[in-house]
C-alpha cells in the first residue's frame, strides 16, 4: 500500500483530555491543512463546552461538528454531547444517538472506526490520556486500514488506562509524549 | 487491510432487503447503518454480511430480528427538557386556540416521545381534542409503544426530565410500577392512533398542526432527509408546527424557505402561511 498524503487526524481523549488538547491544538497554525476530528467524552447533560474554551486559544477553526457537513481542512471538529461523531465514506459527518459503546456517548472508537473506513491509509489516529478502554479497537482499525496510529505515552499520560488499552490493541502504534506528538502532527501539516 | 468488501455486501444486503421485503434503508446514513449491520451479524452467529443476507433472503423470521438492530433508537421521555418546555410555553398557546388538533409522532420508536407529548397535552388541557399518531417502520417498535411498558430503572431519569421541562404534576400518576417495570396508564393513549409508516417510501395521511420528529433525520442521507422535510411541509397546516433533534435544522433543505425559525435554539419551526 502506497503511504499518500495525510488528509485527516481523529483524535479520543478522557479524562485528563481537555489539558492534554490544550497542550496540542493550539499549536497548529491557521493555515493547518489537515482536517482533525475529535471525541472527549464529557457529560451528556452538559453543553459542550470545549468550543469556546478551544476555539479561545486556537489558530485553526475550532467548530462543533454538524450533521451532514462537509470535512474541511484546517478545520478542528468536536462532536456535540450526548451524541456519536461519525465519517461518511464521502468526507461528510454524521451525527447518532445510538446506543451509549464502551458506556460512552461520543464514543472513541465509533468515531475512529468510521474514520478509518473513510480516509484509509490518509488519517492519523491519535488516543490521548484516559481512565477506560475506548478507542482501542477504533486504533486498531485505522492500523489495519493502513493509517498511522499514535498513543500518548502512558507513563507521562494524566491517566494511563486509555493510551495503555490502545496500545495494547494496536503494538505498532507510536508511542509520543505531548510535546513530540505536536511536533510530530505540525510535521505532517508542513509535508 | 481496505479491501471494499465488506462495504459491497452491505449494500448487497440493503438491496436484498429491500427487494424481498420492501424495507429501504439505502439511502440511510451509511457508515450508523455499517455499525449496526455489523452488531447484528455478531448479534446473530452470523460469520459474514453475506452469509447473514442469504439467512434474510430464505427466512423471513430474521427480517423482525434484523429491524431491531436497523431502526431501533434510544430514547428517554421528556428527552431535551427545554424541548418540551418551549412547547409547553410558547407552542401550546398557539395550539390552544384549535377547537381540534392533530400531533403526530414521527418515527415514534418504542414510544417516549409520544407518552412525553400525550403527558404535556394532558397537564395543559389539550388531551381531549388531541388526535396523536404515531408512526414507525418497526412493528415490535409500534408493539412496544403500544405496551407502554419502561424498565423502572429507566424512570427515575425520565422523572427528572419531566421535573425540568416544567411538569405540572408527578410523573408517578401516570404509570403503576410493578416487577421492575413501569406500565404507563392506558388513558394516554386512547386517542393515539399507532400505524406503519416510512418516512422513505410513505405519503402525506393526514393534516398535523404539530409534528415532533427527532432524531430521527440524522440518520438519513441528504437527499432523503430532503424527502422527509417536503412530506413534513405538506402535512402541516398553515402555521403548524415542527420540531426536529437538537442537532438537526432545515438550513440544508431545498423546502427550508417553507418554514421560519419559531424557538430557533430548541429548533421547532412554524410552517409558512404560504
Amino acid at each position: 500500500m502506497t503511504a499518500g498524503p495525510i488528509k485527516a487526524v481523529a483524535i479520543g481523549a478522557s479524562a485528563g483530555g481537555v489539558q492534554a488538547l490544550l497542550q496540542i491544538l493550539p499549536a497548529l497554525p491557521a493555515t493547518y491543512p489537515l482536517s482533525v476530528l475529535v471525541v472527549v467524552h464529557v457529560p451528556p447533560d452538559r453543553e459542550n463546552a470545549l468550543v469556546p474554551l478551544l476555539g479561545g486559544k486556537c489558530r485553526v477553526a475550532v467548530k462543533e461538528a454538524e450533521d451532514k457537513e462537509p470535512v474541511r481542512p484546517g478545520v478542528v471538529y468536536f462532536a456535540p454531547s450526548d451524541y456519536h461523531l461519525l465519517v461518511e465514506a464521502d468526507g461528510s459527518l454524521s451525527l447518532s444517538s445510538d446506543e451509549l459503546v464502551n458506556l460512552s456517548r461520543p464514543s472513541i472508537d465509533v468515531l475512529l472506526e468510521s474514520a478509518a473506513d473513510a480516509f484509509g491509509p490518509a488519517l492519523v489516529g491519535v488516543v490521548l490520556t484516559g481512565a477506560n478502554d475506548d478507542g482501542a479497537r477504533g486504533l486498531r482499525a485505522i492500523a489495519d486500514a493502513g493509517g498511522q496510529a499514535v498513543v500518548e505515552d502512558p507513563a507521562s499520560a494524566y491517566a494511563a488506562t486509555m493510551p495503555a488499552a490502545a496500545l495494547q490493541a494496536c503494538p505498532k502504534a507510536k508511542v509520543m509524549t505531548l510535546e513530540t506528538m505536536t511536533s510530530y502532527l505540525l510535521q505532517l501539516g508542513a509535508a | 487491510m481496505r479491501d471494499g468488501v465488506e462495504d459491497l455486501e452491505i449494500q448487497l444486503l440493503l438491496e436484498a432487503l429491500y427487494q424481498r421485503y420492501h424495507y429501504d434503508f439505502r439511502r440511510y446514513a451509511r457508515a450508523s447503518t455499517k455499525r449496526r449491520l455489523l452488531l447484528a451479524r455478531d448479534r446473530l452467529g452470523f460469520d459474514s454480511v453475506s452469509m447473514m443476507q442469504a439467512g434474510l433472503l430464505h427466512d423471513p423470521a430474521l427480517l423482525p430480528r434484523l429491524l431491531d438492530f436497523l431502526t431501533v433508537q434510544v430514547s428517554e421521555m421528556f428527552r431535551d427538557p427545554s424541548y418540551f418546555r418551549a412547547l409547553r410555553e410558547q407552542v401550546l398557546p398557539h395550539l390552544r386556540t384549535y377547537p381540534s388538533l392533530k400531533v403526530w409522532v414521527a418515527g415514534c420508536s418504542n414510544g417516549e416521545e409520544l407518552y412525553s407529548l400525550a403527558i404535556l397535552f394532558r397537564e395543559e388541557g389539550l388531551d381531549q381534542r388531541t388526535l396523536f399518531y404515531a408512526t414507525d417502520i418497526n412493528p415490535s417498535a409500534l408493539q412496544a409503544a403500544e405496551a407502554g411498558v419502561y424498565p423502572l430503572d429507566q424512570v427515575r431519569k425520565f422523572t427528572q426530565n419531566h421535573q425540568k421541562s416544567g411538569g405540572k404534576s408527578s410523573l408517578s400518576e401516570y404509570y403503576t410500577a410493578d416487577y421492575g417495570r413501569a406500565a404507563f396508564d392506558k388513558t394516554l393513549r386512547s386517542r393515539v392512533v399507532f400505524s406503519d409508516h416510512s418516512l422513505v417510501t410513505d405519503a402525506v395521511f393526514a393534516e398535523m398542526h404539530l409534528i415532533s420528529c427527532r432524531n430521527v433525520l440524522i440518520y438519513f442521507d441528504r437527499a432523503l432527509q430532503d424527502r422527509a422535510i417536503g412530506l413534513f411541509r405538506d402535512s402541516l397546516a398553515r402555521k403548524g408546527f415542527l420540531g426536529l433533534g437538537s442537532k438537526e435544522n432545515l438550513r440544508f433543505s431545498s423546502h427550508a424557505a417553507a418554514f421560519s425559525d419559531f424557538v430557533r435554539e430548541e429548533k421547532i419551526y412554524q410552517r409558512r402561511e404560504s
